[in-house]
């Protein structure tokens, strides 16, 4: 366990200037001129006199790996430039942008795993009933559906004709609150925010905002939960200890919540885990669909507008949140199944 | 070729399977026959999709436009149509890309082993460890949205599996009795390579990169929708997605043309779900461990 910690730990940097390599030598390929807004630092130096003069400072035509060790350390300080596109530097931007985000994962994450896990193990229970094959279907009906098709349909639903959710994060009233300055904005987080001002009303409103989004994302990433958890559960129901279990005469209910749901954690955590990181790449275009300001639209916004400051900042966060989260797959993994000894 | 014609033949025994091939290639026809039943609207690019004026109210489906039109009036079934013929265009060529760049880094990664193995495979490590949509994106970003550049993109993001898979059934054939007794009777590397290695090694890869057609689908019209992939006005599934959203944001739109929102979604959706159904017994009949 201690070796295998030591081993991923010393990995994630690696994987770390990996990513940040390879994405620098493809920026590479740009002319200089066009490399050169990727170094400044605000509006002001992206006139092609002052772009010159980065491409002298930073010695734009010259030797790459020299440049590319001095263009890391500047990243490994929270330095990524400049962005165009939100005009604020990209560290101000991501943090701007990156709570909205994980605010919304999260509200879908969590009703995934209570909602999966519920559905799952009760699909397991009846086993080739109706219940079980209206859920099996159902689940690999919306596995099929594309995320944007998903979203694009709820959207119409829901604001193009009932007109109950709008999107966007919050509505016009809070926009005003928080630009004249009422509502202070501790954490990013519309709802810890929202609590720490005791302002219920921007509470209900930003829940109201969440709703739709998160919806869309657990309709489209709930399918694979609900099957692992239901096949692994059919599989351990099958195993010799619960029929010894059966034998000693326990209640089919006490089995299940002592034995059965912890065993089936495993496939749980490891799929789960996975579905989470597919999630944080889905978000994107969840994103999109409501214009939820999250750093999905803004990589995305920026990736349109040859921001090349600013979509390198949103792939090294965006990568690094799934390096972490890899990492702690894994290590919930070697925590939950003790069998488990990494070599 | 047995081998290939013993799985189609599987396919079509299973009821389900059977639906989504039927699916299938009612698409593939569809794309071929583009130029016959949506006759092409611009000579010099028929993918510019048939727009009919420029009024912001859609237009119900009519003999003349079978689907009705979207916002500013391009016409759905053309788009449509001209739309699953650019699918299969892009997909083909992403598929034959990176199966090449797979097969040959893959190949060269397994049959050497040692320092090239070691950095072709940590090279696809680092491509795996980053989201591929994110990754598209980024490629996009630096050379620029087009139809090319989507191929381009999703090839880059690609290969890397297809790599991995080929390296691993190299090394299992590899060390098979046939490929030694070669080496000891003096055969030239490339030659065991092109007699021996590729056409046993190719057959799976094949198998396994059909399995995720259906992500490739995704990923090009997720691109097009964020307005990544062709300029406005193409035929593309994505973009078609993109129009009926401003529609919707535009708060012009009413249940009563719910159909420039219903007919392009189903459309996409029932070609998703057929490749879903077939690479789902492709599955099954490549690993039964797995059912």
């Amino acid at each position: 366990m201690k070796r295998f910690l030591i081993r991923k730990i010393i990995f994630l940097p690696l994987t770390f200037i990996g990513i940040t390599a390879i994405l620098f030598f493809i920026i590479n390929t740009l002319p200089p001129q066009t490399l050169a807004s990727a170094y400044s630092n605000s509006e002001k130096e992206l006139t092609s006199e002052e772009l010159n003069t980065i491409i002298e400072k930073y010695d734009l035509k010259g030797n790459i790996i020299k440049r590319y060790l001095k263009w890391l350390s500047k990243i490994i300080k929270g330095d990524f430039g400049y962005s165009q596109t939100s005009k604020m530097s990209v560290s101000d931007s991501i943090k701007k942008y990156l709570p909205a985000t994980i605010e919304l994962a999260l509200f879908s994450i969590i009703p995934i795993f209570l909602i999966g896990n519920y559905l799952g193990l009760k699909a397991a229970r009846k086993k080739d009933t109706l219940f079980d094959k209206i859920t099996s279907f159902t689940s690999s009906f919306l596995y099929s559906i594309p995320s944007f098709i998903i979203g694009i349909i709820l959207l119409f639903l829901f604001y193009g004709i009932l007109g109950i959710f709008t999107p966007a994060r919050y509505s016009i009233e809070t926009e005003i609150l928080i630009s004249s300055g009422f509502f202070k904005q501790y954490t990013g987080f519309m709802i810890i925010d929202s609590i720490l001002n005791l302002n219920f009303r921007v509470l209900l409103d930003s829940i109201k905002h969440l709703i739709l989004p998160s919806f869309s994302i657990f309709l489209g990433t709930s399918a694979i939960f609900i099957k692992i958890t239901r096949n692994s559960t059919i599989e351990e129901m099958g195993k010799d200890y619960v029929r010894t279990l059966r034998a000693k005469g326990l209640d089919e209910d006490y089995i299940f919540k002592k034995h059965i749901r912890r065993n089936i954690l495993i496939p749980q955590i490891t799929v789960g885990g996975l579905q989470m990181i597919r999630l944080l790449s889905g978000v994107v275009i969840t994103e999109a669909i409501f214009d939820w300001p999250g750093i999905g639209s803004f990589g995305v916004k920026a990736a349109r507008q040859l921001d090349i400051s600013g979509v390198m900042g949103f792939v090294i966060v965006v990568s690094a949140l799934f390096i972490i989260g890899n990492l702690i797959i894994d290590l919930l993994y070697a925590y939950f199944d003790p069998r488990i000894k990494y070599e | 070729m047995n081998k290939i014609k013993e799985i189609i033949k599987k396919l079509w025994q299973n009821k389900k399977t059977r639906f989504g091939l039927i699916v299938f290639s009612f698409y593939l026809i569809i794309a071929i026959i583009a130029p016959i039943i949506a006759p092409p609207y611009r000579e010099n690019d028929p993918y510019i999709v048939k727009q009919t004026g420029f009024s912001a109210i859609p237009q119900k489906p009519s003999l003349k436009s079978p689907f009705g039109t979207t916002q500013n009036q391009y016409d759905i079934f053309y788009a449509l149509v001209w739309g699953t013929r650019m699918i299969f265009k892009i997909t083909a060529k992403v598929i034959i890309i990176s199966l090449l760049i797979g097969i040959i880094l893959g190949g060269v990664s397994g049959y050497f082993g040692g320092i090239i193995d070691e950095i072709i495979m940590r090279f696809t490590d680092i491509i795996l460890s980053i989201p591929s949509l994110i990754l598209a994106i980024f490629v996009i970003a630096i050379l620029g949205p087009g139809i090319e550049k989507v191929v381009i993109a999703i090839s880059f993001v690609w290969w890397p599996g297809y790599a991995r898979i080929f390296r691993g059934e190299i090394l299992k054939i590899k060390s098979m009795d046939f490929i030694k007794y070669s080496q000891m009777i003096g055969a030239k590397t490339l030659w065991i390579f092109k007699k021996h290695i590729i056409p046993n090694a190719i057959y799976n890869v094949i198998i396994l990169a059909s399995l995720d057609i259906s992500n490739i689908v995704i990923i090009a019209s997720s691109l097009s929708f964020l307005g990544l992939g062709s300029p406005p006005g193409y035929s593309d599934w994505g973009q078609i997605i993109s129009v009926s959203r401003n529609w919707i944001i535009s708060g012009l739109s009413s249940i009563e043309y719910s159909h420039t929102v219903v007919i392009p979604s189903l459309f996409i959706f029932f070609f998703v779900f057929s490749l879903n159904i077939i690479s789902e017994t492709l599955r099954d009949i490549f690993d039964p461990k797995l059912n």
